[in-house]
């Protein structure tokens, strides 16, 4: 059992920075997330495209502001859970909470703060017939242990990085491996273009353009599958297929928690501390919702800054506490580090 | 400049009729936020994630296909011959009249 004092469900921006004023406060955090990495949509969506309304900032990379937050929590020392994705809560009778993933993981808090964006990313599954019957019986929509492709027969489909990446990785794994993309460009970055480029005149990737895949045939496992090439169908034999269609996001479980949900958000009081309809569950960033929202990153460091002053107040009910100033007094990281302002010098002038 | 006129079937046939402002720098994604219909633009408008996918039922010029927007439609599902992403697509005035129907959520 994980145990923390805020436990945070999504590790975007949002989510890093309420460690950060946390921190401030000595308040230990740890986040789920799950995707494989932290930065949410930032880094999954869009790492390389500029963002220009965070404060300060007149141009910052979405991908460079992620690393900056975890640059500047890391004296906070968040714990994190990755690539699980949080699935049930269940409240405690001192009021703390149990949540749970769906790989079985658990984390106990007195404090939940869901951070979730628009939600946890599921991938995008092709309309194809049966598609259901063969998930992990040959179709999965990702990657966890590529050792299961070694000297196996895979087709991947898809056009874009993760396309790419995964063809380039698997033509050293896979016995075979074949790529199918409904156009003969690719979205995905130059290089990993160029170098599926080489591995096809290499014979090490056989890549199928423009096409896609139309039908699945198997018995119990997926044995096959229909590629049509312009209007010609071709069956392709195959032990895996890995469709790879990008991620889209979906409220997930957190919608049967029993919160108050409006228009595909969780409903806070925004008058006070961003607070749900259940006491200790907090809502903060995209995922929550209230009367003039805006779904902005620089909205989300506020609900961040203000649930934290209020998770502090209900962990610690009877001690007193004013918010400080990093100018003033410095952080002094869980890790035993110290940041503070130089002090001024004082001369004497003789 | 003045206001144009967009008429949006949403996904269970509704047909909204709505005014879009051609001086705000507004593409059909936003149209669709701002009158609070069911369109996700996750992405936010970069053509990124086709969660804003609609089809063009009039005949009304538009702006030529981009690289990066046929590319999305391609891994789009749901897709038609007159598939478009929304966020691609900003009002002008030429586009008075405009018919279009948001494409099944994915």
């Amino acid at each position: 059992m994980i145990k923390t004092d805020i436990l945070i469900i999504g590790a975007g921006p949002t989510g890093l920075f309420a460690v950060f004023e946390a921190g401030l406060l000595k308040l230990k955090c740890h986040l789920i997330d799950a995707l494989p990495q932290p930065g949410g949509q930032c880094a999954e969506i869009y790492p390389k495209k500029p963002i220009y309304d965070i404060p300060g900032f007149p141009e910052v990379l979405a991908g460079d502001l992620v690393d900056n937050l975890m640059e500047q929590i890391k004296p906070f020392d968040p714990g994190f859970t990755l690539g699980e994705r949080a699935e049930t809560i269940e409240k405690q009778e001192d009021g703390s909470f149990i949540v749970t993933t769906n790989k079985g993981t658990k984390h106990h808090a007195p404090v939940v703060a869901i951070a979730g964006g628009l939600g946890s990313f599921e991938p995008r599954k092709p309309l194809l017939e049966n598609l259901d019957q063969y998930e992990d019986k040959g179709i999965s929509y990702i990657i966890r242990d590529p050792e299961v492709y070694r000297d196996k027969r895979v087709v991947i489909a898809g056009g874009g990085d993760s396309a790419l990446d995964w063809s380039i990785f698997l033509a050293d794994v896979a016995s075979e491996v074949t790529l199918i993309h409904r156009r003969n460009e690719f979205r995905g970055a130059l290089d990993s273009v160029e170098k599926v480029e080489e591995l096809k005149k290499l014979g090490k990737i056989n890549l199928i353009t423009p096409a896609e895949i139309t039908k699945l045939h198997g018995n119990g496992h997926l044995e096959a599958v229909t590629v049509k090439v312009d209007a010609e169908e071709q069956l392709l034999e195959t032990d895996h297929f890995i469709p790879l269609f990008g991620l889209s996001p979906k409220l997930g479980p957190i919608a049967n928690w029993g919160l108050e949900i409006e228009k595909n958000a969780i409903k806070v009081d925004n008058t006070l501390d961003y607070q749900t309809n259940i006491p200790g569950i907090y809502a903060i960033g995209d995922v929550n919702t209230y009367p003039g929202k805006l779904k902005l990153i620089l909205c989300g460091f506020h609900e961040a800054t203000l649930m934290c002053q209020s998770a502090y107040k209900r962990i610690f009910p009877e001690k007193r506490y004013v918010m400080k100033y990093t100018t003033v007094s410095g952080i002094d990281g869980f890790d035993g580090t110290r940041k503070e302002a130089e002090k001024a010098v004082i001369k004497t002038i003789n | 400049m003045s206001d144009i006129n967009i008429t949006i079937t949403d996904r269970e046939g509704t047909i909204h009729k709505v005014e879009a402002p051609t001086d705000m720098g507004m593409n059909l994604m936003e149209l669709c936020k701002a009158w609070e219909l069911p369109v996700e633009g996750t992405c936010g408008g970069m053509a990124m994630c086709a969660s804003c996918q609609i089809y063009i039922h009039s005949d009304h010029p538009l702006p030529e296909m981009s690289m990066d927007e046929d590319l999305m439609l391609a891994e789009a599902f749901h897709v038609k011959d007159n598939s478009r992403l929304g966020c691609q697509i900003q009002i002008t005035p030429e586009l008075d009249g405009l018919e279009i129907e948001i494409a099944p959520e994915v």
